[in-house]
């Protein structure tokens, strides 16, 4: 049924997968989600479209290999087939009017950005991509971001790779250098907490792709709850993109640890061999 | 004539705690025919009036006396499409066994256990539901609930060819994801499924309408009508500080995890949160089936409810056994924060209630006693608030009129502002219950083959 057409290692724990899906593929764009299964037994795993094909009936989706489930969906190969896909789900990003922009990714989160830049690039806004790595190993995209974006800065937190230091400071130089009308970032919480703190002096519209915990990505079981604003919204119905100063993010990132001691339990059941980003959402990228 | 009424074989409490079985184990032959015979047979048929969906309730069961147990089975299925559930899950205090003339003479009829012993006793022997010739037309059920299903399988009986999209990844809506294994196992809802299935009825699963595909692009693949069994899933909160700490869950993720994601099965994919001290807010069905899972999961568990015992809407014998399984029951309290520690739950504070006049429910309205705050130990909130409708579809269909909380306007046939659509169930009534839902859907199966056959559609 949703066969896996291709599969790619990008790197040592983050693999891009093609997988057949017409109902999904139809009506997918830049911003929205599909939850999949790998098999019977398996959670419902929610993946942010990385890109999706109309004509071939696909989406291709990006995951992290962290925990129980991913491990189970990573042993299935090109020409097998995933339980379970559902899609799209949530809102698409609101694009439409700007005209310059940054796009902030941080680890396995810039598997969300590309498409979000490339969705850009293609209504001719001039985009700067901004993507951070904790390390020169892990770096994915790198040479698909150069071609879209109109500016490209690239950061390690060891320096080995780019520019040494985190997003905030290329981003913080373009925003004192430059009018924008919209930043967007999407990654690991913590950092997209930051991106909105740089933001904020310069009341830059910023809009953060969230990741909490879900289940079924219909507005059913409220687990993907938020505040913004003070107000309760749910992720997968509401969002996922909210707006980046109104998020509390220290609620979220709770939230994000409710099942900490059972993941840690499937990962050593599994294996050792991965270890968990500090993106802890339910989002597994 | 046997005088009080028969029994029913239960797993015992101290057992049952330990595993999600089913508790209530069903009448044998014997017992379903001592208890048809406590049957008078009365005039006025009060049970049948009492009955949402008009199932002939005095005619099944005088089947059952004569040991006529098929037959007795194709009455129940003449008006009701899924007697196994209903059997199990309907409020019958309320309904028809409310009705019974023979409440002060041992009891009333436990027609519902009796619904059920037919069921199960038709699917035990196994049968092929008759096929209608096909009409030649498609109709499109989006949702796979109680409401969905019942429509579907009244429009597959009239010779349509029906698919059913459902948004998850197994059908049975809040039959799969909320009633637990132990109070409706999941082979029964299963074996609905595929009846339907052999009847023709086409499932197509997830499938989001209003994001996969709209209403309108339904119509427009050929479908002459689309009924929406949307259900109301959206989970309601209480708005107090700390409910969104770690250790707060809806009813509906809670039940979802345990009875849709199988989480309590050893080394399950998904996690379920293991507490020790849960507090369930609400006082219905859905309150009662999360405090009876956080049970068999291993907790203490009480279930806090703002007004008296007397006005639980829940089921009378979930209630039952619910205490026999060692649940407690906080009543007149009402909660008002989330007690945590460092993001995580630690307890509930809570007002003392007091009982006023008759609100617009017909229900005494609680009002909070002046300085009874108190706290209690917790470590995981459950809210069992009700649930509102589900907005997607409303949001995404041009045209469809909806009202207060977003409920789809139908009328009693089912038919919305939009030719073509029709609607039913908790989308349209707000949460109520499995068998009004099934009714929902049955009426709008007849409406939309009337409006087809008019040539209106
Ligand atoms: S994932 Fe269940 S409501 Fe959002």
């Amino acid at each position: 049924m949703y066969r896996i057409l291709k599969k790619q290692k990008l790197n040592a724990s983050v693999v891009r997968m093609e997988i057949e899906a017409p109902l999904a593929a139809k009506h997918a764009r830049a911003g929205q989600f599909v939850i999949l299964r790998a098999d019977a037994r398996g959670e419902r795993i929610p993946l942010t479209i990385a890109a999706s094909d109309k004509a071939r009936g696909t989406v291709t989706v990006i995951y992290q290999i962290v925990g129980g489930a991913t491990m189970s969906l990573d042993r299935l190969e090109a020409g097998e087939c995933v339980a379970d896909l559902t899609g799209p789900l949530g809102r698409p990003s609101a694009i439409e009017g700007l005209k310059r922009v940054v796009v902030v990714g941080g680890g396995v989160g810039c598997a969300i950005a590309l498409p979000l830049v490339r969705a850009l690039h293609e209504q001719g806004s001039y985009v700067v991509a901004i993507a951070g790595f904790r390390t020169a190993e892990i770096v994915i995209l790198e040479e698909e971001f150069s071609a879209l974006a109109d500016e490209f800065y690239l950061t390690t937190d060891d320096g080995t790779r780019g520019e040494h230091g985190n997003v905030c400071m290329p981003l913080a130089r373009c925003i004192e250098g430059g009018k924008f009308d919209a930043v967007f970032t999407i990654g690991p919480l913590p950092m997209m907490k930051f991106v909105a703190k740089t933001t904020e002096p310069y009341k830059i519209p910023t809009i953060a792709s969230m990741n909490p915990i879900m289940i079924d990505g219909t507005g059913m079981c409220g687990c993907c709850r938020l505040t913004v604003g003070g107000e309760r919204k749910f992720a997968c119905v509401d969002g996922p993109e909210f707006d980046a100063h109104l998020i509390d993010f220290d609620e979220a990132i709770a939230r994000s640890r409710t099942y900490r001691a059972f993941e840690a339990a499937a990962r050593a059941r599994h294996c050792n061999l991965y270890q968990r980003s500090e993106n802890e959402g339910g989002r597994y990228e | 004539m046997n005088n009080s009424r028969i029994p029913m074989p239960v797993q015992a409490p101290e057992e049952r705690i330990k595993n999600f079985s089913e508790v209530a184990l069903g009448y044998n032959e014997e017992a379903a025919i001592s208890e048809a015979e406590r049957c008078m047979n009365c005039k006025t048929h009060p049970c049948t009036a009492a009955c949402p969906v008009g199932v002939r309730i005095p005619e099944f069961i005088a089947c059952i006396k004569e040991g006529r147990f098929e037959e007795a089975y194709s009455v129940v299925r003449a008006d009701n499409a899924l007697p196994a559930v209903c059997g199990r899950v309907c409020p019958q205090e309320r309904q028809c066994e409310g009705s019974c003339l023979r409440q002060k003479a041992g009891g009333p009829i436990a027609i519902g256990r009796l619904e059920r012993f037919v069921a199960d006793r038709h699917a035990a022997q196994g049968g092929t539901p008759s096929k209608a010739p096909a009409s030649g037309r498609k109709v499109a059920v989006v949702g796979s609930g109680p409401a969905g299903l019942a429509c579907a399988g009244e429009l597959a009986a009239r010779g349509y060819a029906v698919t059913v999209f459902e948004a998850l990844h197994l059908a049975g809506g809040v039959l799969a994801y909320g009633i637990p294994e132990f109070r409706l196992p999941k082979r029964i809802v299963n074996q609905e499924i595929a009846a339907l299935e052999e009847m023709g009825v086409t499932f197509v699963k997830n499938a989001v309408i209003g994001r996969s595909l709209t209403v309108s692009e339904l119509r427009a693949e050929g479908f002459a009508a689309v009924f929406l069994g949307t259900g109301a899933g959206l989970p309601n909160f209480m708005n107090i500080p700390g409910e969104n700490a770690r250790g707060v869950f809806s009813a509906n993720e809670y039940l979802t995890r345990i009875n849709l994601m199988k989480a309590y099965e050893e080394d399950a994919e998904t996690p379920v949160f293991r507490a020790k001290q849960v507090a369930v807010v609400g006082g219905g069905n859905v309150a009662m089936d999360a405090a009876r899972c956080a049970r068999r999961l291993g907790a203490e568990v009480t279930v806090v409810y703002r007004r008296s015992e007397e006005e639980l809407p829940a089921r009378r014998e979930e209630v039952e056994h619910a205490r026999e399984e060692g649940i407690g029951f906080a009543f007149l309290t009402n909660p008002v924060e989330v007690l945590t520690r460092e993001g995580d739950v630690c307890g509930l504070r809570c007002v003392k209630m007091q009982l006023g006049a008759p609100d617009a429910s017909g229900r005494r309205r609680p009002t909070a006693v002046a300085g009874s705050e108190h706290d209690r130990a917790a470590d995981c909130v459950i809210m069992a608030l009700g649930t509102s409708p589900n907005p997607l579809i409303g949001q995404t269909t041009e045209g469809l009129e909806l009202r207060g909380r977003g409920e789809i306007f139908a009328d009693e046939n089912g038919r919305t502002s939009l030719r073509g659509v029709y609607a039913g169930g908790d989308a349209v009534t707000g949460a109520a219950t499995v068998i009004l839902a099934m009714g929902a859907g049955k009426r709008a199966a007849r409406a939309i083959d009337e409006d087809i056959r008019s040539g209106i559609l």
